[in-house]
């Protein structure tokens, strides 16, 4: 289906993101069997939890799921595929399920999405293939006694992402989304795994980065500031360039202030539901969190905004309506 | 807003803008220019390499450039252990890296182990346009800067139109082609030296700014770095004028838009405080004003010149006392005036002895004392000891007149390079050094067998005996020798040296096999302390001590070789080197067989690598940096200079005869082994020993054999070689020796172990561009080579990768290498003349050299069958190779 790119749109208006899929997975409360088709029937690991599954097992639940977030107003949904790499799928013992994984993931969401563009056509949506960071760092070691060792390597992590980025670009995603990046080794491995994959495809995909701050130190966990993540991110054409997880909209708003002041792309954010209770749940309300979006707006920083862990439709429908009244980011093009 | 220039990142961003300074890098990282990195490096001492670089970054550099280009180090492991290391430590780590080596290998896999954005150092049209495109297209996608040097298919520019043409010709396929953004680009327009006297170097400095400044204007983004203090190298030893002349430089090459480079800050002057007319003389030389402004400067330094060089030719100290000017001629090595004040001296003392024991060994003790403290170097010691011979020889009819018995040295030590080994540079610096500080020498010379060591030490009622040698078997027959001297109930001082010694050997293996004092020396300053200490009055305790010590080092080594972590052979095997043979296709060699090779000294010189040879007169640092070194340049350069003129009565006179073999065989891998055919049939079998480290998930257990491909995927090839540049050597030692010139005959020694060197390398280049071809479009310069920038190796039995010296008896089988080189093998497998190499070929691109590090017994067992040999001689020939204990038998 043929669509005006992101970046035309973005010039307009400030772009919504969908909310969290993990927090909407567990209203379900699906059991072992869920994860399990017939072929999977027989596997000997456990496979609940393994939200990336559902693509194969439960692809009713992720229809639903994307529908509830383009009709809260989200442009863009994401793929369920954060952990769908052979690293992370190495875990339940699924490897060589990640071509199908993604493929299935990304036929779904573009599916929903070209029902609801059909339907309204003056506002077309949008599928972005969420890549994850995978389970393993390529810039730090897990053995504190040996500082050298590391659990993958650069050239590890660009096969698995290829394979990935492969068979997203062929279940027909819009844009890849490089989310929740906390070592930006691993993140470069990534970048250099879609240039290999687009050219082998030969098609252009446009990319999304989103790097994780973890604290109040304003460091990724590898290490770096944000500003250094973001030079870091530079060296391909970027989409956007922004923030996402572990903090709530409120604490991430210093550093997608310097994201915007330095960047070229477009900046995203798409923060928690707030910082978790002491259980571990986020329990900020819609109208909170788009209360806590207003300062990027206001400040005119933002041109993508959307939900990670504890957001719901809900949540997505307040900050879309109140980014509706907002006009997006102007790009400043160093002279 | 300030404009960018360049933009980094460490675990911090680099943003260099318009109103920046000039960004320094940090240049103690590199192995290339530091001795000490390096040493560590090679230490593997990580710790204290990672200190070198926080001491970088703590004072103040912006970048840090880390370069591991050095033979004897795995650079690409080195380079990546040293980043990952370097990843954990947040001090450092929030620096942007320069990642810096000649070898695309390292650098890419440096770029693999770094998150933040780094400047690659560098690439070059040098391998033509394709390689430059496809290594600049990964860099952009690795996320990384890049130098790029001003080199292209034909060399290095050294005009402002080659400058420019290069520079705009890379900067086109770069931005154009491969769509590398501008201000990533770092242009190196090469720093050449001015005022050398040559007519085309003049205008070196000027079309330096020249081409800065045309990049500057067509070249949009791009920036401009260089290392600075090439431009002064024709002032080494004149610290006044190089200081303006880097300012100076600077000065200019930033008003021309220069905006990084590598200049050690301690060789600055500040620009406003260089003289006025020095300033003007180096001017007008940098800047090419007029026709005189080389000969004015030289002029300039010349009478501004530092005060060591004038002294020469001052003669106030022949005003002095006899005495005094004895000193003075033995400190500067003078032999001018020696035997004028010899017999000056012989007449004021009674008699000749005492002239001896009076201010000779006065003045030799000052030497002593210098030496010490590091105030003098190895080759001016040599030189006092040449004065010193010459004295004595002057006086030798005297003595023998007067009868008196020379009773009063120090001590007499009897040296002996041990039977099987041929090396002896090492034993006579050390004889050279010990005679200076009053010990009588009596040396032995190579391949002595132990009985005659023991025997002559008896005989000259010697207080000591010191054992010399170089190659690994050596190392056994210095056991052997010290279970000799238990067996005849001596105790005399043992003293080990020579470079496969280590402390640590003798702690492990020579101390069992010897009661007496016993210690290793492999530092001619050290040897004459720790000498005196062991036949002094406390002659008990000294040697007590250093066994102590010894034991506590061979407790914990032996502790320590427990908690290495070792795999065994299958696993080894299976996780060896694994190269896609499928998709191989082997190029056949322009010529199979065996040919002899006999070149002249002319066509080696351009081969030299003249870093070792500095080593081998104690003077550590590159070549040819090393002449300008703060330390040691001056030394260095005198070196240099008596060099030169050795080296050219060497060519005009062939006093050197090279004379080689090689051949290229068909060959196919089988386990370990490769077999080397003809025809289809199997000659001879080359055995191979493969690593058993435990090794880290993406590291091989390595082999020289997994550079060969299994027979089933198709005819593969070997080749092996022997070379020496030692036939002539003998006689024209004797002219030195006869002239008591200890000087000229190590120099001559170590002159032909580097064209020995040389004739390998030259050898190696013409097999891998004619005679076997695979590279036939290489273009590589000496630096290059010494880098090993080449595809293939030439690994030698006896070294790193494959320490078993029974592999030469197979080379030499092959090539009839004694009939066609006249190279004879030792007992020990010693090549006889020294000044030898030999080795293998191997031409698989993804071959590469390592170390092979212990090995475990059933490797040792298994590699005895294939060799059918008994267990017993493998660890013999293995002996330091093994990663056990082996049982000693005391006959």
């Amino acid at each position: 289906m043929k669509k005006d790119d992101l970046r035309s749109i973005a010039a307009s208006r400030i772009l919504i993101l969908d909310g969290a899929m993990g927090t909407m997975i567990q209203r379900y409360n699906l059991t072992e069997d869920d994860f399990r088709n017939d072929s999977l029937k027989d596997h000997h690991a456990s496979l609940k939890g393994n939200n990336d599954l559902l693509a194969l097992t439960r692809p009713d639940i992720l229809e639903a799921i994307h529908d509830a977030y383009f009709e809260a107003g989200a442009d863009i949904v994401e793929t369920n595929t954060f952990s769908s790499t052979s690293i992370a799928q190495d875990d339940y013992d699924l490897p060589h399920l990640v071509y199908d994984l993604n493929y299935e993931s990304a036929r779904i969401a573009s599916d929903v999405a070209n029902r609801c563009t059909e339907k309204n056509p003056d506002k077309p949506r949008y599928v972005a293939g969420s890549i994850g960071p995978t389970n393993k760092t390529a810039s730090l070691s897990p053995d504190v006694n040996d500082p050298a060792y590391r659990a993958v390597t650069y050239d590890e992590l660009v096969a698995a992402y290829k394979e990935q980025m492969i068979a997203l670009i062929d279940g027909g995603v819009d844009a890849f989304l490089i989310e929740t990046i906390f070592d930006t080794l691993n993140a470069k491995a990534a970048l250099f795994a879609a240039e290999e994959a687009m050219a082998e495809k030969g098609v252009t995909v446009p990319i999304m980065v989103s790097g994780t701050i973890t604290d109040a130190s304003g460091r990724t966990l590898s290490g770096q500031t944000a500003e250094a993540f973001l030079i870091s991110m530079s060296h391909v054409p970027l989409l956007s360039v922004g923030f996402n997880c572990a903090l709530g909209a409120a604490q991430l708003t210093p550093y997608i202030d310097v994201v915007s002041r330095n960047t070229e792309a477009l900046v995203s954010a798409h923060p928690n539901a707030g910082l978790p209770n002491e259980m571990g749940a986020y329990d900020q309300t819609p109208e909170q969190m788009a209360n806590e979006i207003s300062e990027y707006l206001d400040r005119g920083i933002i041109n993508i905004v959307g939900g990670c862990c504890g957001t719901t439709p809900d949540h997505i429908r307040a900050i879309a309506e109140m980014a509706a009244t907002y006009e997006p980011r102007k790009i400043k093009v160093e002279a | 807003m300030k404009q960018a220039r360049l933009i980094l990142s460490g675990l911090e961003p680099l943003v260099i803008t318009q109103d920046s300074n000039f960004v320094n890098v940090g240049e103690r990282t590199n192995v290339t220019g530091s001795r000490k990195f390096l040493r560590l490096i090679k230490e593997e001492n990580f710790t204290d390499a990672l200190e070198v670089a926080r001491d970088q970054v703590e004072g103040g550099a912006q970048i840090i450039d880390i370069n591991m280009d050095e033979g004897m180090i795995d650079g690409k492991e080195a380079m990546t252990t040293f980043l990952k290391l370097i990843a954990a430590e947040p001090d450092i780590a929030r620096v942007p890296i320069m990642i810096d080596s000649s070898k695309w290998e390292i650098i890419e896999a440096g770029l693999k182990v770094v998150q933040g954005k780094c400047v690659v150092n560098s690439i070059s049209l040098k391998e033509g346009e394709a390689t430059f495109k496809e290594q600049a297209t990964l860099i952009r996608r690795y996320g990384a800067a890049v130098v790029v040097m001003a080199f292209d298919e034909t060399g290095q520019a050294d005009s402002y139109e080659r400058r420019v043409e290069i520079c705009g010709r890379a900067y086109k396929i770069l931005t154009e082609e491969v769509g590398f953004p501008s201000t990533d680009i770092i242009f190196d327009p090469n720093i050449f030296p001015v005022a050398t006297g040559m007519e085309e170097h003049r205008s070196n400095a000027l079309d330096f700014f020249r081409a800065t400044t045309w990049i500057k204007e067509n070249c949009p983004g791009a920036l401009v770095s260089g290392g600075v203090s090439n431009v002064s190298f024709s002032f080494r030893g004149n610290p006044r004028v190089r200081e303006a002349m880097h300012s100076a430089f600077l000065y200019h090459g930033i008003k021309a838009g220069m905006d990084m480079g590598i200049v050690n800050p301690t060789m600055l002057e500040v620009y406003d405080e260089i003289d006025d007319k020095l300033l003007t003389l180096v001017e007008d030389v940098l800047l090419d004003r007029n026709d005189d402004a080389t000969e004015a400067l030289l002029d300039y330094a010349a009478k501004n010149q530092s005060s060591a060089k004038s002294v020469e030719k001052d003669l106030s100290w022949r005003e002095q006392s006899v005495e005094k000017r004895l000193e003075y001629s033995l400190v500067k090595g003078l032999v001018e005036f020696i035997e004028e004040d010899t017999e000056e001296a012989r007449q004021q003392y009674d008699r000749p002895l005492e002239v001896i024991e009076g201010p000779l060994m006065a003045g030799m003790n000052v030497v002593g004392d210098l030496f010490g403290s590091g105030k003098m170097f190895l080759p001016q010691v040599v030189k006092s000891a040449r004065v010193m011979k010459r004295s004595v020889a002057y006086l030798t009819p005297y003595l023998e007149a007067d009868k008196s018995k020379a009773g009063a040295s120090a001590g007499k030590i009897v040296l002996a390079t041990v039977k099987g080994d041929v090396h002896d540079i090492g034993k006579n610096i050390v004889g050279v050094v010990m005679a200076c500080n009053g010990f009588e020498i009596v040396d032995l010379g190579v391949m002595v067998p132990a009985a005659t060591i023991l025997d002559r030490a008896i005989e000259e009622g010697a207080d000591a005996i010191g054992l010399s040698g170089l190659i690994t078997p050596s190392l056994d027959e210095m056991i052997h020798v010290a279970e000799e001297m238990k067996i005849r109930g001596m105790n005399l001082p043992l003293l080990i040296g020579g470079a496969t010694t280590s402390r640590v050997h003798t702690a492990v293996k020579i101390l069992p096999a010897y009661d007496g004092p016993l210690v290793h020396v492999n530092d001619a300053s050290r040897a004459v302390p720790v000498l005196s200490s062991l036949i002094g009055e406390k002659k008990e305790e000294s040697a007590g001590a250093i066994r102590d010590e010894y034991r506590e080092l061979r407790a914990k080594y032996l502790e320590r070789g427990q908690t290495k972590e070792f795999i065994s052979i299958e696993e080894a095997r299976t996780n060896g080197m694994k190269i896609d043979w499928s998709s191989w296709s082997p190029s056949a060699p322009n010529q199979l067989g065996v040919q002899a090779i006999n070149p002249s000294l002319r066509d080696l010189s351009p081969y030299i690598d003249w870093t070792p040879y500095f080593k081998t007169w104690g003077l550590h640092g590159k070549f040819p940096a090393i002449l300008e070194d703060n330390v040691v340049g001056e030394e260095a350069t005198k070196v240099w200079e008596d060099t030169q003129v050795m080296l050219q009565e060497m060519i005009a006179s062939n006093l050197l005869r090279p004379t080689g073999v090689f051949g290229i065989f068909e060959a196919s891998r089988k386990g370990d082994d490769v077999n080397v055919k003809k025809n289809g049939q199997t000659l001879e079998t080359f055995h191979f020993l493969r690593q058993q480290q435990k090794k880290h998930k993406e590291a091989a257990n390595h082999s020289l054999a997994d550079f060969i491909a299994p027979e089933e995927h198709g005819t593969d090839h070997i080749g092996c070689f022997a070379v020496t540049s030692g036939h002539g050597l003998e006689k024209l030692l004797e002219t030195f020796e006869r002239d008591q010139d200890d000087y000229r005959s190590i120099m001559a020694k170590a002159l032909a172990d580097r064209y020995a060197e040389a004739f390998a390398e030259y050898l190696h280049e013409r097999v891998r561009k004619n005679f076997w071809g695979y590279a036939s479009d290489e273009n590589l310069d000496n630096t290059a080579l010494i880098a090993e920038s080449y595809k293939g190796i030439r690994p030698a039995p006896g070294y790193p990768a494959c320490p078993d010296h029974l592999e030469k008896e197979t080379i030499w089988k092959l090539l009839n290498a004694e009939a066609n080189t006249g190279i004879t093998l030792t007992e020990s497998l010693a090549m006889y003349p020294a000044a030898s190499v030999s080795g293998y070929y191997f031409a698989n691109a993804e071959s590469k050299y390592f170390g092979l590090g212990k090995i475990g017994k059933d490797q040792v067992e298994e590699y005895a069958q294939r060799r059918n040999i008994s267990v017993e001689d493998v660890e013999r020939w293995l002996g330091s190779s093994l990663n056990y204990e082996k049982e000693y038998s005391l006959k």
